[in-house]
């Protein structure tokens, strides 16, 4: 099932009679959909109808849960660089999709949801599994169409996978009411966007901006490149690497852009913001010229923005023009696509080597290390942390695995300390933090990259929040392998109530089932552990396994996730404990 | 956010054109809702070009602010192009209708003298109640409003602001040129990078 190449069935010829349904799912074959996650219900039944007998090789990915399928759209996105695709039924169907679609849109991933809805005659009337899912989601989608009459879903749909995948990725919505999915149209074929009047997603390159930004970069003498996901969305790997090289500039990641560089590349300093590495966040308030590539100034990353690389002029390059001065005010602004704008950046850089420069960012790590890292990644005796067993999977793993990890302290230490070789391998929820992203989004990943090793690494309380995802790994028989990390609190929470509220944990002290029964039942094996000694064969067990495993490992329960750039804080203000 | 004195705001005038499409006028509202920036004045109509709408909007906030809101505007799909200007750049225009007791007005010579003076004409005269209508600025909408009062003043209402911008050639070249795959440097809609100043010296 898993390994046939997908192949859209052939258009039905002109004028022949089909369902709207049917014409749904002709038009995701020709955008090249090979899996859709769904939940069918009342509303969306027909185009279920249509999917039972579809002769091209759509998969469908039955999930538990609605915010499951969207998460796994999301993971499948990330994973594969394709647009992910999400069934869900009218009324609350729809509406569980929210969550994802916000985090969708905040992580710039493609999607395009498809909800089922009632009636067009009915729309309004407080009907049957009715809500105004147009309302609703307008604020969490970049595009959102109501179908209510069945020869525009051609047209719409077209439109819906340009818009989602070009200019600044994210995710669309097309609500079809149930008479337009049922409705027999004359198929008049299909014809893939590539331009819509009112929406430019690629901007014209201005020369003289690159010029300008050149110009700086070959005068700095501390230049300092932060990059983030626009990357990887831009497929711009090589030419960000190649750029790198030649200028000779150190590098730090925001959590979204990690694994677009390998972690091992000597011109990568680390993971920038609020837990992010140390000399990544002091040499901000240090360098001359910082230069952002596709990424957006989070609040995590910068801190308190009036004390955030005042001293140095700002270049940012990114393909979405409100996000240039939003935060940060520029000193060249590089409106464009970095596939486009790094090449000729690079044609204008000077070969140079920052090797004192980079030798700065090598000393601060030396004191992160003496400080947190060592403790963290092999502590001689105690409990186990959160830091070795990432550590040891780095060892198993050679860095190969795709992390996909929730939210939380283990989503710091795992994004801190994960080694990744290649893009697309960390998949995270960073800009929206939800909860019970990892087990779904890790199922999507694994569907959009299906030689890959999947790793879901997950605490305690996120792998409750959607955990009836076990079910859909079950049925699908996708190999995914679920990592917990437990220290019986909700981590993050309790270590800001450590730090900021007089350790008074509020509601944090979380419980949780016996996850190996419960993974049991769903035919999953399952193994936990307690003790230092069984790390690696534990995990070694898990990565052998053939299909699904999970491993729940009981770390210590107080640690720290540290450096920490507090809150209010400025980024040069970064605390090693 | 900076220590510097915090900035005036002033009232802009953000004109937006639009493709006409269904629920995108909560699309542009949400933008203002989401930032708790409340809209002074909202107006759509069609615009120079057929199947092109137009939104005025009216707030008052910062120019800073305002540049940013901009952008958030033009970046969804169906918005074509948005402009904010402040009321020295645009010839503005609100229409208001009063509605007042006929006798009185019958009555009384100064009134007619004081709706003459304020540019107001008569729209309907019954024999209860006469509906006078006003355009202008808003003093001078108010301002009329201050006059009736003592005279019975029944009921009032004020359109929302339509404006012109001063210097705009209006939108029919650009948009031919959003039209095109593939626009020449006329469009360039990155044309807000124009306005920065010399943006940095070496």
């Amino acid at each position: 099932m898993l390994t046939q190449e997908k192949q859209a069935p052939a258009l039905p010829e002109t004028d022949t009679l089909l369902s709207g349904g049917q014409a749904l799912l002709h038009a995701l074959a020709e955008e090249g959909v090979d899996t859709i996650f769904g939940y069918p219900g009342g509303a969306i039944m027909p185009i279920y109808d249509a999917l039972f007998d579809f002769p091209g090789n759509i998969q469908h990915v039955l999930v538990r849960h609605e915010q499951g399928g969207i998460h796994a759209g999301q993971g499948y996105a990330r994973s594969s660089g394709k647009v992910g695709v999400v069934f869900a039924t009218s009324g609350p169907g729809a509406t569980n999709l929210i969550t994802g679609l916000a985090d969708a849109l905040i992580d710039s991933t493609p999607l395009v949801c498809i909800t089922g809805q009632v009636f067009a005659h009915l729309l309004g009337t407080d009907a049957f599994q009715e809500a105004d899912v147009i309302g609703i989601t307008t604020p969490v989608t970049k595009w959102n169409y109501q179908v209510t009459d069945a020869t525009e879903i051609p047209e719409v749909l077209a439109k819906a996978f340009h818009i989602a995948r070009t200019g600044r990725p994210g995710p669309v919505l097309i609500d079809i009411t149930k008479n337009a999915q049922l409705q027999k149209f004359p198929f008049q074929g299909y014809k893939r966007c590539d331009h819509i009047r009112s929406y430019r997603p690629k901007p014209i390159v201005r020369p003289e901006y690159i010029a300008q930004a050149a110009e700086l970069i070959n005068s700095a003498q501390k230049p300092f490149v932060l990059w983030g996901q626009g990357v990887i969305l831009g497929s711009a790997e090589q030419e960000f690497k190649a750029f790198l090289e030649k200028s000779g500039i150190p590098a730090a990641w925001t959590i979204m852009g990690a694994g677009a560089l390998p972690s091992d590349h000597p011109q990568n300093v680390g993971m920038l913001g609020m837990h992010g590495n140390y000399g990544p966040n002091v040499m901000t308030n240090e360098c001359d010229v910082l230069i952002a590539i596709g990424m957006r100034f989070d609040d995590r990353v910068t801190g308190r923005l009036d004390k955030y690389a005042k001293q140095a002029k700002i270049i940012h390059l990114d393909i979405d023009p409100a996000e240039i001065d939003k935060n940060v005010k520029t000193t060249v602004p590089v409106w464009g696509d970095c596939k486009e704008t790094l090449p000729l950046l690079t044609q204008l850089v000077e070969a140079k080597q920052h090797t004192q420069w980079l030798a700065k960012f090598r000393e601060f790590e030396q004191k992160e290390i003496d400080a947190v890292i060592r403790e963290e990644l092999f502590p001689a005796s105690g409990e186990m942390t959160m830091g070795e067993v990432i550590q040891q999977l780095n060892e198993l793993t050679k860095g190969e695995a795709i992390i996909v990890t929730d939210v939380g302290q283990h989503q710091m230490v795992a994004c801190r300390y994960a080694k990744l070789n290649h893009t697309r391998s960390n998949i995270t929820s960073g800009g929206l933090g939800t909860m019970g992203f990892a087990l779904p989004a890790a199922i999507g990943a694994k569907f959009g990259a299906l030689d890959r090793t999947v790793v879901a690494v997950i605490g305690d309380g996120g792998i409750q929040m959607t955990i009836q995802e076990l079910g859909t790994i079950m049925q699908s028989g996708i190999d995914v392998k679920i990592l917990i990390l437990n220290n019986q609190f909700l981590g993050m929470v309790r270590q800001w109530q450590e730090l900021f509220h007089e350790r008074r944990y509020s509601f944090v002290d979380i419980q949780s089932p016996d996850y190996v029964q419960v993974a049991k039942g769903y035919g999953i094996t399952g193994r936990k552990i307690d003790q230092r000694e069984d790390l690696t064969g534990a995990l070694q067990d898990m990565l052998a396994h053939p299909g699904s495993f999970l491993l729940e490992v009981m770390v210590t329960k107080e640690n720290n996730v540290f450096p920490m750039v507090p809150q209010g804080c400025s980024v040069s203000e970064i605390r090693l404990k | 956010m900076s220590e510097q004195a915090p900035i005036e705001k002033e009232e802009y005038n953000i004109t937006v054109y639009t493709e006409n499409h269904v629920g995108l006028l909560n699309r542009i509202a949400m933008i203002f809702t989401r930032r708790k920036i409340n809209i002074d004045s909202l107006n759509t109509s069609p615009s120079e070009i057929e199947g092109i709408h137009r939104f005025n909007i009216v707030i008052n906030e910062t120019e800073e602010v305002v540049s940013k809101i901009a952008r958030q505007i033009e970046k969804q799909v169906e918005v074509l192009k948005v402009y904010y200007n402040t009321n020295e750049d645009v010839i503005w225009q609100e229409m208001a209708l009063y509605k007042v007791p006929t006798d009185i007005i019958a009555e009384k010579a100064k009134v007619e003298r004081l709706l003459r003076e304020n540019g107001a004409r008569a729209v309907v005269i019954r024999k209860d109640y006469t509906v006078f209508e006003t355009t202008g600025h808003r003093e001078e909408t108010d301002n009329l409003i201050k006059v009736l009062q003592p005279f019975g003043l029944i009921e009032f209402v004020r359109s929302a602001r339509i404006a012109i911008i001063k210097g705009s050639d209006g939108f029919n070249r650009k948009l031919r040129e959003f039209e095109r795959d593939e626009p020449g440097q006329d469009a360039v809609e990155n044309e807000f990078l124009n306005s920065r100043d010399k943006v940095f010296s070496m």
